[in-house]
């Protein structure tokens, strides 16, 4: 048992160990010195308030994603449709932001719900497509995707173009009241949207630890036939997955247009629902794992910004750690299945051989 | 116990990184250059980068800081205001934010920072008011720039179809298109054509540059430009796809040309399908923005500065036009005549304010008249350009 935990042990040391070296040896390749680099990313993510508040702008979308696609996984979907469902979170925000003119809390919360319905009902028709017609969620999630980002673009250049103009770039600002307020000019963070993302992450642990739902999820994802052999309806969990984890990739998306960019903007989901699945996979799909993560990916990505500007170095080294990190990680977890049965085997045999030479002089007795 | 170390761990590491931020040296003057493409676009992005690279050539113990590729396609977990905070941390006094698209975005930043001095480039908005005293405008008079590359296609073209591949839609590309639209028609006539023959068509991708999936893939529109009978194309986007196509047609006998745009260097792509570049030298007018923030006298003001008649080409000019090997001898120096005549235009002190060839009888695409017959076109209605003139084939909005 001891040994199991020194294998897990280092078995999760290991792969960030050598996604870290990996990285090193491409900074020094490229001729720079890895220790200035790291603490460049560390300087930039790190060095005062608001640099930690770009951080947090960053994280605060991006672990609602991950919340949200912890649940897909529990459930066994692969909910590739992510982006998408944030894209449309996104896109019935700024409907609300621009059409709706009601006092600013009221505005506010309008704007949210319009979000969660957005990324929600756009989730719910990737889960009825896989469920009644039978299109994997994978195929199905792609086509929303690519969807989604057509309308955005369509209503950024037509219907909801500036008035100078079509672009592909923006809309109109939207009006101050319908934007989230940072909380200071020292820390710019959308208090609001904050309390909405820790509300989320427990949300999400309890509904999964403690709740009937959570179980059906489960037994869902492990085996979606027996479970439904033993009277889970299945169909009702995949697609209620499919939409409370569309719910908090709208509301995601709604950060994106309400607070971070103040208008809509063509990708404005910014490939953030594909770094939620990389994150949720490092996490093993565990809830109280993810936000900690997703923080760390956070802090990377926004501390890098750093590199280019003190050093010159590209920023999507900080993409290349990540990736190394979620592939060592993946590879690390085979590897440590094999470990342990090979060690358990080890034991065995070690036992087997014990209680044979053991077992005569008992005999004896 | 464990808990406690740890925390101890990651306090103690977070002031040894924070006590070793270096320090700036006294007489050290830093800029940051914020650009919406990479700085070697070979375009728009890489006139700026160049405009930066000037300041630290002629402004002694300046250094330039800078952060590429700025859009939500390539860097979506930045934003302005993070970037120009990393540059205010590096030290920078002075942040050029070199993009249209920048726009807004440098007013909210410039609000937040209020002791650094922000450049936005091609905006307007100290002329209309709406900027923060912390912010300036500079953009050069490329109107002058488009009449001459727009002469140079109506000089060369042998099918009397011009094609225009535009960005995105707004008051900028909507003049600039329509300055190359006069100048092609103007020369046209000038070689002896019937200028109302001439067909200029305009394309709009939709952004400044080629985003898979977002704009139209300016290869395709270029292609589609030459396959329906335009034997000149001009960018007026960001990158070089219309000088390479071209290349690539010329390699394989056709007789077609291109005229790229932005960045003196980009006719060397395809020499001979080039019959020249209008391009952009930004260097000295920042590093006048450069010197006046250092010595504390600079004001914010909205800069539209014209190309040195002396010499489009000198060092001096924020605008130019770098003829190129495709244009034949006879229009070479068709060329330099007309661009002589806008010269003596520009200095003529009897003439008002005004872009040559802007001059009525002329109307919006959708036959509202712009200038009577006699009439100049005021220049910042040339700026504010609401649609596409009468004659041009292409979307106004």
């Amino acid at each position: 048992m001891r040994s199991h935990r020194l294998i897990s042990a280092t078995f999760i040391v290991l792969p960030v160990v050598v996604a870290v070296l990996f990285t090193s040896l491409l900074v020094m390749l490229v001729g720079n010195e890895p220790g200035e680099v790291f603490q460049t990313v560390w300087m930039g993510a790190f060095r005062n308030s608001n640099a930690l508040a770009a951080v947090v702008n960053f994280w605060r979308p991006l672990v609602m994603v991950s919340m949200g696609l912890v649940i897909t996984f529990t459930a066994g979907l692969w909910n590739i449709g992510v982006e998408g469902q944030m894209m449309m979170g996104a896109v019935f925000a700024s409907w609300a932001a621009r059409s709706l003119a009601l006092p600013h809390p009221i505005q506010i919360s309008a704007e949210i719900a319009a979000a969660a319905l957005g990324g929600a009902l756009w989730a719910g028709l990737a889960g009825v497509l896989k469920t009644r017609l039978g299109v994997n969620e994978i195929f199905g999630g792609v086509g929303l995707n690519a969807l989604a980002n057509l309308l955005a673009i369509y209503l950024i250049s037509g219907p909801w173009q500036p008035p100078e103009g079509g672009s592909a770039h923006s809309t109109t600002p939207f009006p101050a009241n319908s934007l989230l307020q940072p909380a200071s000019t020292e820390f710019p963070v959308s208090m609001v949207a904050l309390g909405l993302a820790f509300a989320s992450i427990i949300g999400v642990t309890l509904a999964l630890r403690g709740t009937r739902w959570g179980l059906q999820l489960k037994a869902t994802g492990k085996s979606s036939a027996s479970a439904r052999l033993m009277g889970v309806p299945t169909t009702r969990s995949v697609i209620s997955a499919m939409m409370v984890c569309g719910m908090l990739a709208g509301l995601a998306g709604s950060y994106r247009v309400l607070f971070t960019y103040e208008s809509l903007r063509p990708l404005v989901s910014g490939g953030i629902g594909f770094l939620g699945l990389l994150v949720v996979l490092l996490a093993g799909i565990r809830a109280l794992w993810t936000p900690f993560i997703a923080f760390a990916f956070a802090a990377i990505m926004a501390g890098s910004t750093r590199l280019r500007v003190s050093l010159q170095l590209d920023a999507s080294l900080a993409g290349v750690l990540q990736g190394a990190l979620v592939l060592l990680v993946l590879l690390s977890n085979g590897l440590r299945g094999r470990v342990v049965e090979w060690s358990d085997r080890r034991a065995a045999k070690q036992a087997a051989s014990v209680s044979e030479t053991a077992s005569p002089g008992a005999r004896h007795e | 116990m464990t808990r406690k170390v740890s925390l101890a761990v990651v306090i103690v590491t977070v002031m040894v990184a924070l006590t070793l931020v270096p320090v700036f040296a006294q007489d050290e003057f830093v800029f940051g250059m914020v650009f919406v493409g990479p700085e070697n676009d070979r375009g728009w992005s890489q006139a700026q980068y160049e405009g930066g690279q000037y300041i630290e050539q002629n402004l002694p113990g300046s250094r330039m800081v800078f952060f590429p590729s700025l859009n939500t396609a390539d860097n979506p977990e930045t934003t302005l205001m993070d970037v120009a905070q990393n540059m205010v941390d590096e030290g920078a006094k002075v942040i050029f934010t070199t993009s249209d698209a920048f726009e807004e975005d440098t007013d909210a930043v410039a609000e937040a920072v209020p002791d650094v001095v922000f450049i936005n480039t091609s905006g307007d908005n100290v002329l209309t008011g709406e900027a923060p005293a912390n912010v300036g405008n500079v953009m050069g008079q490329m109107e002058w720039g488009k009449l001459i590359a727009g002469c140079a296609a109506g000089l060369t073209t042998e099918t009397g179809k011009i094609g225009y591949l535009g960005p995105l839609i707004n008051g900028e590309t909507r003049r600039f298109a329509a300055s190359a639209y006069l100048g092609a028609r103007y020369c046209y006539g000038l070689k002896g054509g019937n200028p109302d023959d001439l067909q200029f068509t305009v394309t709009w991708i939709g952004f400044w540059f080629n985003i898979p999936g977002v704009t139209l893939d300016p290869t395709e529109e270029v292609n589609t430009l030459y396959d329906t009978g335009a034997d000149v194309v001009l960018s007026g986007i960001d990158t070089a796809q219309a000088i390479e196509i071209a290349g690539q047609r010329v390699a394989n006998g056709e007789r077609v040309w291109a005229i790229p745009y932005d960045f003196v260097g980009s006719c060397d792509i395809a020499p001979d399908a080039c019959l020249g570049v209008p391009f952009f030298h930004w260097g000295p007018a920042y590093l006048a923005v450069a010197q006046a923030v250092q010595d504390g006298s600079w004001s914010p003001s909205w800069d539209w500065v014209s190309p040195d008649w002396a010499d489009i080409n000198s060092d001096q000019s924020i605008v130019g036009f770098l003829q190129g090997a495709g244009l034949s001898d006879e229009n070479k120096a068709a060329l330099n005549g007309v661009i002589a005549d806008l010269a003596g235009y520009a200095t003529n002190p009897f003439v008002p304010d005004s872009f040559a060839l802007w001059a009525g009888p002329l109307n919006l695409q959708d036959g509202t008249e712009l200038a009577a017959a006699g009439q100049l076109v005021d220049p910042l209605d040339v700026w504010y350009l609401p649609q596409l003139l009468q004659g041009m084939v292409g979307a106004s909005e």
